[in-house]
């Protein structure tokens, strides 16, 4: 089971009280955009075998949105931290490259 | 290859039964091969069985990662059925369930394809709505579908609850030559006759590398060394994603975990294949009796091959209102797959960038029922290099160009 730790009211929430919502850190291309970028933007998720950034929310609880820093091949959560970043923030990025040391941000 | 038959059977029962051939040789790799394919479960399989018995190719490899069929093919729930509302869909679904209709005998090889008859249970009004349309639409596309009332339902699956308080059956979906077939005989069944084709099926060789040059693909680099070749198809499910990234293009797919369970075998009581998507669960029984259950995917990326505990729970939940006996039955196993969900829940089989790299993938929750279609198509996009009829829709620009195969909303989620 699945347990992530909500960074906006500290609860510890398994995940029948979590709503999971895709990859986290999209970078948007609306009009004016080319048709790669819309694409990509669109359709063509990340889908790795290791490390994953994700967006979750706490739907049965604070109903706040977060991120998640998980490796799709073992379900090792690394970090949860809120939404309104950018990029992994530092400390998540450290924890990553402590258990992952071939892991590179992409 | 010796035919298996009531005879052989006889034969052998006389002589202490030490005359059966192994079914598949396991050779070592060749230099290289005028196809290879990567991933040996049904869909990969039956790609180089019609590459060979349509096309003439017989100078091929299947490269396998584990074992033979042990991916999906081995994990599904072996539902059997064409009743898509998209014409593509029909189609190549359609191919597939009747070229199951006689595969045993083509491959001299007992799939136990049991067309017992599916239903797709309504329970809300919109699923009413939804499932005549589909119903005509099957009329339309030549697939036999009727819409059946809720006592036709009780008279098929007396073990049914036709009046529950929250979901009570309004009708259903009838494909009566929908059913079932024994998953690991369909893989096995095409295995033997690859082999017997003169292929060669590679088990435990991991594929970690594409060789390309000048934009076209020249052979794989594998765990047993490199294995050249003219032509290369990617039928791995759930790690297409890698396998593409290795060819050095990106795939419209996400990979979830799908898991299904079966009950301890009980005494035949229902001979249907019985699925509600409402509620969210699918079950039909075995040869065996055991109850084979199956529910939705996990919403997040995983290739752990297992999946959620709760999502069992749900699935049961809903069926036990549905099936009220089985509420004291126990559950004997559970496993997973992944399964490489699109953006339209319908199957890529495509050109690539890459050139003379093929691939087919996608099949998301509902590949086992398609095997046959798909390797039919497959291998005639893999011989002639343009895909045909049958997978003319499937390719992977139709996101790009906004020409979805929209099953997402047609199927539901269940398959």
């Amino acid at each position: 089971m699945l347990i992530l730790d909500c960074p906006y009211c500290g609860v510890r929430a398994e995940e029948t009280e979590l709503t999971p919502g895709g990859e986290a850190h999209l970078k948007r291309f609306g009009p004016g955009s080319d048709d790669d970028d819309f694409e990509a933007y669109m359709f063509a998720r990340k889908n790795p075998k290791g490390v994953h950034f994700e967006r979750w929310r706490h739907a049965y609880g604070c109903g706040k949105w977060f991120l998640a820093a998980r490796c799709t091949a073992t379900l090792e959560v690394f970090g949860t931290y809120p939404a309104q970043t950018a990029e992994p923030p530092a400390d998540i990025v450290d924890k990553i490259r402590a258990r992952r040391p071939d892991w590179t941000l992409t | 290859m010796k035919r298996y038959s009531v005879f052989a059977i006889a034969r052998e029962a006389m002589n202490h039964h030490q005359g059966w051939e192994r079914a598949w040789k396991s050779p070592v790799p060749k230099a290289s091969y005028d196809a290879v394919i990567i991933g040996a479960g049904g869909h990969g399989l039956a790609t180089a069985y019609y590459l060979g018995k349509n096309h003439g190719i017989r100078n091929v490899a299947i490269i396998e990662k584990g074992w033979l069929g042990g991916g999906n093919t081995g994990r599904n729930t072996t539902i059997i059925r064409s009743n898509y509302l998209q014409d593509p869909s029909a189609a190549i679904y359609e191919k597939a369930r009747s070229l199951y209709e006689t595969l045993s005998q083509e491959l001299n090889y007992n799939i136990m394809f049991s067309p017992r008859g599916l239903l797709m249970l309504a329970q809300t009004h919109h699923e009413v709505r939804g499932y005549l349309r589909t119903v005509h639409a099957n009329n339309l596309q030549g697939v036999v579908t009727e819409w059946i009332t809720p006592e036709r339902v009780k008279d098929l699956v007396p073990i049914i609850n036709i009046d529950g308080p929250r979901y009570p059956i309004l009708g259903a979906l009838y494909q009566a030559r929908g059913g079932t077939a024994r998953h690991d005989a369909v893989a096995w069944g095409y295995a033997r006759a690859c082999s017997d084709m003169g292929m060669d099926i590679i088990q435990q060789c991991e594929v970690t590398g594409v060789r390309t040059e000048n934009g076209q693909v020249t052979g794989v680099e594998t765990t047993k060394g490199y294995i050249g070749t003219r032509k290369l198809g990617i039928v791995v499910a759930g790690h297409s994603g890698q396998v593409a990234e290795m060819a050095g293009f990106r795939l419209p797919v996400e990979s979830l975990a799908l898991q299904a369970l079966v009950s301890e075998p009980i005494k035949p009581c229902m001979d249907v294949v019985v699925m509600a998507n409402t509620v969210h669960g699918y079950m039909s029984q075995s040869d065996k009796g055991e109850m084979v259950i199956g529910g939705g995917t996990d919403g997040f990326n995983n290739y752990t091959q297992r999946g959620s505990f709760h999502h069992i729970e749900e699935t049961l939940r809903a069926l036990v209102e549905t099936f009220p006996m089985i509420s004291r039955l126990k559950m004997l196993r559970q496993w997973g797959g992944i399964v490489d969900m699109t953006g339209d829940r319908s199957p890529i089989i495509s050109k690539t960038p890459l050139g003379n790299c093929f691939i087919n993938c996608g099949w998301g929750t509902g590949g086992f029922k398609a095997i046959p279609g798909s390797g039919w198509a497959m291998a005639d996009l893999m011989a002639r290099g343009e895909p045909g009829p049958l997978a003319a829709e499937f390719d992977m620009w139709r996101f790009r160009e906004g020409r979805f195969i929209d099953e997402s909303v047609a199927a539901g989620v269940a398959h």
